[in-house]
């Protein structure tokens, strides 16, 4: 039975709100032609939130953020040193770094088994469905409502301010770096800074998504964006649509077959991304053009 | 130190069954890994490793039990489905290849979560295996096992190495094979099965979310040690197994340790050994390297300054000109005429610098080639005499004497260079 109560909202919010923010990142991620740079981040940052958790004692924790941060941003330098200084290719300097920092994570989440309450299935996959009873409750026992939603709103208000601002300067910085550099704009400094809201946003979303759907929100929504449309406003507007959809689809398809919300948002954006190939690819217009038509266009274009 | 001897003695035929296991396996991914790396396609390999986990959860519900064939079919068929739409996608869409790697990578990660917590629910007593194959567990591999595993990764070495001329082709230079009737479409086919059976099989010990590792970072790191094919396959299965087997070790001795992990923790700490210290191609090398050059190209600059002293007639230069003629340089002034009196080419005198027999000689070396080589710019190449002086600045250094001898020889021992200034010879005196 499809419910509609206090809950479901609640979870619909949320996952969202996620993947608005995922969204809006990943369209410049993609446009950068760094979707597996947010790909290897999002596996990297494990190792900083585990100790993050451990020096905090608890996932509320300033330090989980600070640690995962500070690790994505590390992730990104090292990527880099490989490929310029070590002269690895670039593709290999990705896979390299994060196998690397993801598996000292698993190893970290491992020796602290004892001290820190995470494991590694909710690194992976996260659980979105405990959301409702995972509260923050004031020191006087006031009750706020869900604590992940919470870090959702001000992840999204963080992450739509962080991309008004500096609009400008992030495109120009995806559709031309040369020109940037040269104008004088700090390249490298906009590049870590979207690096770091990558990071956050993969940590602040963690334990409702998990380390590597996050990728997916990251990635699919604008690449099925990128198929309909090709200027950058309504590849945003479209970007953050398609979130709220996979949202509220992913939510009752998981409830149907009792499964994980997560990964059920990620097989919906599958679906829709899959589905945009076959109508939108080079192939299939190609067949729907009638031949008739084709040869009247070109007839056109000659008498033009 | 018990532990060791008790792993690495092999009393425990399980032990050895788990060492020939990883290290036929950690050969097999090790070799396509190289291939792939070489093609510049080493990320495919992670979208693969990730992509095969809906394939395993669907053999586990079909069998209803971690039943190897099964699991080693569904697991072939969704990576096989990923690979294909991988390249599908990229013929058919204007998406950048990393956007479709990410794109197909999450999407097949999802699906297999959402079977994942599928099964989780049923409660099938057997789920338990399952989740070894999200980080690995050697210590796991059965008997029966590792006939399908080591069969698979054998089947991949023989394969690799009976048809090695037909892959260095797809790798180096697929539009020769095709020009010369190569089936090349066949030849990516098989690879591409190849990779797809080396990630089938390396799961069980690695898990899916690392297993790019061991494709990846194998054929990386043995790339700083060589350039040739047939060693850089070799090493790079040698840093495979070695890892492999200290993983292993490591989740046997720590029992709640999974393998995946430390296997990719070892390799990739050869990986950052071979990126620093490799001969010729390792950062430190080539920083020494670079730092010699520098140093060598001052003093060839300083014996210079010298030679040209002389032509204008003075018997030798102080300490202050040679800072007034290269400014802001002063230590690496001082570090030069140090190493220069150190080799017997210059003397100084309280602040005279003059040049020794041996100084003398070869500063005219020097600046026999730079001239030498400003007339052939100048006679073969005709460029104007006032655009060949940089060109020459940068080659007098790294010239020959076997080039030397070919340019006198074509030059026909000339005399003057374009500036009609002499050129000096060994008998000339100073």
């Amino acid at each position: 039975m499809m419910t509609f109560d206090q809950n479901a909202f609640l979870i619909i919010l949320t996952a969202s709100l996620i993947a608005i923010s995922c969204g809006l990142l990943g369209v410049f991620m993609m446009l950068r032609k760094m979707s597996m740079t947010g790909d290897a981040i999002s596996h990297a940052v494990l190792p900083g939130i585990v100790i993050g958790f451990f020096v905090s004692g608890s996932q509320r924790g300033l330090e989980v953020i600070i640690g995962a941060g500070i690790l994505g941003i590390i992730a990104t330098l090292v990527i880099d040193w490989l490929r310029q200084k070590a002269r690895v290719q670039l593709d290999a300097s990705i896979g390299i770094t994060f196998t690397l920092l993801f598996a000292i994570g698993i190893i970290l989440i491992n020796l602290l088994a004892y001290k820190v309450d995470l494991d590694q299935e909710c690194v992976l996959y996260g659980e979105i469905a405990y959301l409702p009873i995972d509260l923050w409750i004031s020191d006087s026992g006031f009750n706020f409502g869900p604590r992940i939603t919470y870090l959702a709103v001000l992840n999204v208000t963080l992450v739509v301010a962080f991309i008004t601002l500096l609009f400008k300067e992030l495109s120009l910085t995806s559709f031309d770096e040369n020109f940037s550099t040269v104008i004088g704009l700090p390249t490298k400094g906009i590049n870590l800074a979207l690096m770091s809201m990558v990071s956050y946003t993969t940590v602040s979303s963690f334990e409702a998504v998990g380390a590597i759907l996050v990728v997916a929100l990251l990635v699919v929504p604008p690449a099925t964006a990128f198929l309909w449309t090709k200027k950058l406003m309504p590849l945003i507007q479209l970007t953050s649509a398609l979130g709220i959809f996979i949202a509220i689809t992913g939510y009752y398809c998981a409830y149907l077959v009792d499964s994980s919300i997560a990964g059920m948002m990620v097989a919906v954006s599958g679906v829709l991304f899959l589905g945009t190939v076959i109508i939108k690819g080079k192939k299939s217009n190609f067949t729907f053009e009638l031949p008739w038509k084709k040869s009247r266009l070109a007839l056109e274009d000659k008498t033009l | 130190m018990e532990d060791f001897l008790y792993f690495f003695t092999f009393q425990d035929s399980s032990i050895a069954f788990v060492v020939i296991g990883i290290t036929l396996l950690g050969l097999g991914s090790a070799y396509v890994g190289t291939y792939s790396f070489l093609d510049k396609k080493a990320l495919l390999g992670d979208a693969i490793s990730h992509a095969v986990l809906p394939g395993i959860c669907l053999g586990f519900m079909l069998a209803g039990e971690k039943n190897p064939i099964y699991i080693v079919s569904g697991a072939f068929f969704s990576g096989a489905l990923a690979t294909f739409l991988t390249s599908w996608i990229r013929n058919n869409t204007k998406l950048s290849e990393d956007a479709i790697i990410a794109s197909i990578l999450s999407i097949f990660f999802g699906f297999g979560v959402v079977l994942l917590t599928v099964i989780q629910k049923s409660g099938n007593p057997e789920m338990a295996g399952l989740n070894q194959f999200i980080f690995g567990n050697a210590i796991a591999i059965l008997e029966e096992d590792l006939y399908i595993y080591g069969g698979l990764a054998i089947l991949i070495i023989i394969t690799l190495t009976v048809f090695q001329k037909e892959f260095s082709l797809l790798v180096f230079n697929p539009d020769f094979g095709i020009a010369v009737g190569y089936p090349m479409g066949l030849i990516r086919l098989i690879f591409n099965v190849l990779m797809i059976l080396a990630v089938v099989i390396g799961i069980q010990a690695i898990g899916v979310v690392l297993m790019a590792a061991l494709l990846i970072t194998p054929g990386a790191a043995a790339r700083f040690w060589t350039d040739r094919l047939h060693k850089l396959l070799i090493i790079s299965g040698i840093f495979s197994v070695i890892s492999g087997i200290a993983g292993t070790y490591i989740s046997f001795i720590l029992p709640q340790m999974p393998t995946g992990p430390w296997v990719v923790v070892c390799l990739s700490f050869l990986a950052l050994f071979s990126f620093l210290f490799a001969p010729n191609k390792g950062v430190l090398s080539r920083t020494i390297s670079r730092n010699k050059y520098l140093r060598k190209t001052h003093q060839d600059h300083l014996l210079k300054a010298l030679h040209h002293a002389i032509e204008e007639g003075k018997k030798y230069l102080t300490i202050e000109e040679i800072y007034e003629a290269f400014p802001y340089q002063k230590q690496k002034n001082n570090k030069s005429i140090d190493d220069l009196i150190k080799n017997r080419l210059v003397t100084k005198n309280q602040n005279i610098i003059i040049l020794t027999n041996e100084g003398k000689s070869e500063s005219k070396r020097i600046v026999r080639l730079h001239r030498l080589w400003e007339l052939y710019l100048n006679e073969y190449m005709n460029i104007a005499p006032d655009h060949v002086h940089d060109t020459a600045e940068k080659l007098e250094h790294i010239l020959t004497p076997e080039m030397e001898a070919l340019l006198e020889k074509r030059l026909n021992f000339p005399k003057l260079d374009p500036h009609q200034e002499n050129i000096p010879r060994d008998y000339d005196d100073l």
